[in-house]
């Protein structure tokens, strides 16, 4: 009953987005009013539905509804109820359902805010949801269906360990999904801008929000990845370019380059293609990071199993590809340029600099990504791109847009005197020199990690001069404000990834109850061995008493965790964090019995600044999005004529 | 606003396309020589033992059985094992304690290389860890598919 109650929604959803999507571009071509109408009943309508099929799939989680495949899978009697809720997207089938759930809310909300501007491009951008709404409602019908029936056993296995095993594996999900599949809507908006010639300066408010909604989750999503990686893997790193995380990543680059060139656009009037360019390499990477994840041509936490949508998603990005390309050779001389850029030592010229290295990282990223997948469907070779190979290309890039995160700000638009140029960039030195002293003195000799100081120290002054600048245009006072949050987070975000990652102290201790081991600057003293069940898993605890300088400071508890369905066991470290950096325990080997243990000790300064500093970012994004009290975002004088005769 | 004439745009905009293309050829060697010097080769026992001397120096995830009787913890934290597939066997030294499911007979896949005293070196060891929910087949103790799957693990061998 309950499995064809879900069925029935979903083909329901199907239909109604796809009808949708066709009166949506109907309704573009005839102009009419009632179209439009239309195509926003249908959006709402998708929205219900699927809000009611993912409640149909948790009511089955949580009652235990075996006859449900997707519960089958990942449902267990044994499991606390926070992972039976969170089980909805840690799996294949139902996280595909949980994407459709939020496009539907991002569609909705999208549709709402839209419902009476812009009247001209918006039966488009509801057409392009609705076909992306369309082909997700596919995939749940069909290749990942969720609600197939099944003869109900007892009881499930419950969902991957991995995921059951920190709290943060409820919020990294939703936040990555709500920043993929918020990319859907800038994508559509960019595309109704490319069907009908035109990208007015008032329609780019709205593209602006919603790219940066995504933005500011796919940002958190990126960190909450990182830190989750941090506390459960048990190898004290954060980021390893796995592909995993470069899928992540790849939209996120392209994102951020299009937020820059959005503002070169609103003040100059130039980049329309550009910026749309990139809006739409943004949704495409988005798919292609769904398509690497979701397809198992990855082996991780993230792939599932060996699973048949990987082909389906590829014939989606080939068309969304053909779609694009299409639309944009069709299209993009008809977003043509007002005005032009006249120095390139000014701010727009850093901007567009900037967008040249964000272009670079994503081909450096994305090469590296695709690469062993071209060669194994070749030639059938299995190999990867090893860590260095990023390392070595991405810090030198990064490095320099540190650097013109100082550089940028600090520079006026237009053209300058070399005298001007001089008093603005030779000030932001001192901060340089201050920081680099700083970090010497405490041990930093890393050539990059020192370059990434004096950088980070130059960037540092010249947000903190900008932030503390008198408002002289009052209504784009807040945009402003916003994004120098975002590049205080990002400098120190810089700056603790070069410290932590290049200031580690990693040692092997073994040590049986009641031994002591001196690590760095702390000692630990195994308490004992203990073991303690749950009724989800059986855990082997290494208690530790951790002293610092001789000061008794807490006690942490490795552990090995063996859950009840699995054959094997899963580490799970402890951290005893400082504002200064981590102690950090992961256990390798434990033994009850001898009461003895094998652990790897490792102390990384400033890491957890960088969970601080993502925060920071994306709630200077926060600021940048809310509804405005003074004017949000508004053309510039300049540009304003340019608009006015642009829109007629 | 303009002061450029149609030429001088028409020139400049040359200018800024060559210089772009040259950047972007530039990057391309720069990239395509930064792969080609990291690459992660997966590789069996006979697969090693048929690249010869290209097995020397490259990085390698070397995927196979742990031989019985073949495992020597040495004093302090260095271990030595012997690692087989079905034709051929590999003599491998790993530096750290070994994870807590390392024992004889099980898939294991170590990242190294292969140095000239004739034997793998590796500076990171991973154990088969069958993350689905079935009994390992009878009389077959390593899955040739779940090591594959092993070595292309994106989470586990990381240091």
């Amino acid at each position: 009953m309950t499995p064809a109650l879900g069925r029935f929604l979903i083909l329901a959803s199907l239909l109604v987005s796809t009808a949708g999507a066709f009166i949506g571009f109907a309704a573009g071509r005839k102009r009419t009013r009632e179209g439009l109408a239309w195509a926003q009943r249908f959006a709402y309508a998708y929205t219900v539905l699927m809000l009611a099929a993912t409640g149909v799939m948790e009511y089955a989680l949580l009652t235990h509804d075996f006859s449900v495949s997707y519960v089958a899978q990942v449902g267990s009697r044994s499991t606390p109820t926070w992972v039976t809720i969170a089980s909805l997207w840690s799996s294949l089938e139902g996280s595909i359902l949980f994407w459709g759930l939020i496009l539907g809310i991002y569609i909705a909300v999208a549709t709402w805010l839209t419902r009476s501007s812009h009247q001209e491009y918006m039966p488009y951008a509801i057409g392009v949801w609705l076909s992306c709404a369309a082909f997700f409602s596919f995939l749940i019908a069909g290749p990942a269906n969720p609600f197939v029936t099944v003869v109900p056993q007892p009881d499930g296995p419950g969902p991957n360990p991995l995921l059951q095993n920190h709290v943060l594996m409820i919020i990294h999900p939703p936040f990555l999904y709500l920043g993929y599949v918020g990319m859907t809507i800038p994508f559509g908006l960019a595309c109704a801008a490319l069907i009908k010639g035109r990208l007015g300066l008032s329609f780019l408010r709205p593209l602006h929000q919603s790219l940066m909604v995504a933005w500011i989750f796919l940002t958190v999503a990126i960190m909450l990845g990182g830190w989750w990686a941090y506390e459960v893997l048990g190898w004290g790193g954060y980021w390893a370019w796995d592909p995993v995380e470069n899928a992540s990543l790849l939209p996120w680059l392209t994102a951020t380059a299009a937020l820059h060139s959005m503002v070169v656009l609103e003040r100059r009037g130039v980049l329309k293609g550009w910026t749309v360019t990139l809006i739409q390499a943004s949704f495409l990477l988005t798919i292609l990071g769904t398509f690497m994840t979701r397809s198992g041509v990855f082996n991780s936490v993230h792939s599932f199993t060996q699973s048949s949508i990987g082909p389906t998603i590829l014939v989606f990005l080939a068309i969304a590809l053909i779609f694009s390309i299409a639309l944009l050779a069709m299209r993009i001389n008809q977003l043509e340029a007002e005005g032009n850029l006249e120095s390139a030592v000014s701010r727009e010229g850093m901007f567009l600099f900037n967008n040249l290295l964000f272009i670079v990282l994503t081909f450096t990223v994305l090469i590296g990504t695709v690469f062993p997948l071209v060669v194994e469907a070749l030639k059938g070779k299995q190999m990867s791109v090893g860590r260095p190979y990023f390392d070595s290309m991405v810090v030198p890039v990064g490095a320099v847009l540190l650097f013109l995160l100082g550089v940028g700000p600090a520079l006026p638009w237009g053209r300058a005197t070399a005298k001007q140029i001089r008093r603005a960039l030779l000030p932001p030195i001192a901060g340089a020199v201050v920081l680099l002293a700083i970090g010497y003195a405490l041990g930093a000799r890393n050539p990059w990690t020192l370059v990434t100081l004096a950088f980070g120290g130059y960037a540092a002054q010249v947000t903190v001069a900008q932030l503390r600048s008198p408002v002289t245009q009052l209504r784009r006072a807040r945009r402003r404000f916003a994004s120098y949050i975002v590049h205080a987070g990002v400098v120190i975000v810089f700056v603790a990834i070069a410290v932590s990652s290049t200031m580690r102290y990693t040692q092997e201790v073994h040590l049986t109850k009641g031994g002591i081991a001196n690590v760095g600057a702390y000692a630990i003293t195994l308490l004992g061995v203990e073991e303690r069940r749950e009724p989800n898993r059986l855990s082997t605890v290494a208690r530790f008493a951790v002293a610092k300088n001789g000061v008794q400071k807490t006690i942490l508890e490795p552990r090995m965790n063996q859950y009840l369905a699995m054959r094997e066991p899963i580490g799970t470290p402890d951290v005893y964090s400082t504002i200064g950096g981590d102690f950090y325990l992961s256990v390798m080997n434990i033994d009850p019995v001898q009461q003895s243990v094998s652990v790897n000790a490792i102390i990384t300064p400033f890491v957890g600044w960088i969970w601080g500093a993502v925060i920071l970012m994306g709630l200077g994004g926060l600021i940048a999005v809310m509804p405005r009290w003074s004017g949000g975002l508004q053309p510039a004088e300049g540009a304003l004529k340019g608009a006015a005769t642009l829109e007629a | 606003m303009t002061t450029m004439t149609e030429s001088m745009r028409r020139r400049t905009r040359i200018f800024m396309i060559g210089a772009l293309v040259v950047a972007a050829i530039a990057f391309a060697v720069i990239a395509a020589s930064g792969i080609n010097k990291n690459l992660v080769y997966y590789w069996t026992p006979s697969d090693l033992r048929k690249a010869g001397d290209q097995a020397y120096g490259a990085t390698i995830r070397l995927g196979g059985m742990v031989v019985p009787g073949s495992i020597r913890t040495q004093q302090g934290s260095s271990l030595e094992f012997d690692v087989k597939d079905l034709h051929s066997v590999v003599h491998v030294k790993s530096s750290g304690a070994p994870p807590q499911l390392f024992r004889e007979n099980i898939g294991v896949v170590v990242e190294g290389t292969m140095v000239h005293g004739g034997y793998f070196k590796s500076d990171r060891l991973m154990v088969s860890h069958n993350n689905e929910y079935r009994a390992p087949a009878k009389g077959h103790p390593v899955d040739e598919k779940e090591l594959k799957r092993l070595m292309k693990s994106t989470e586990g061998l990381k240091d």
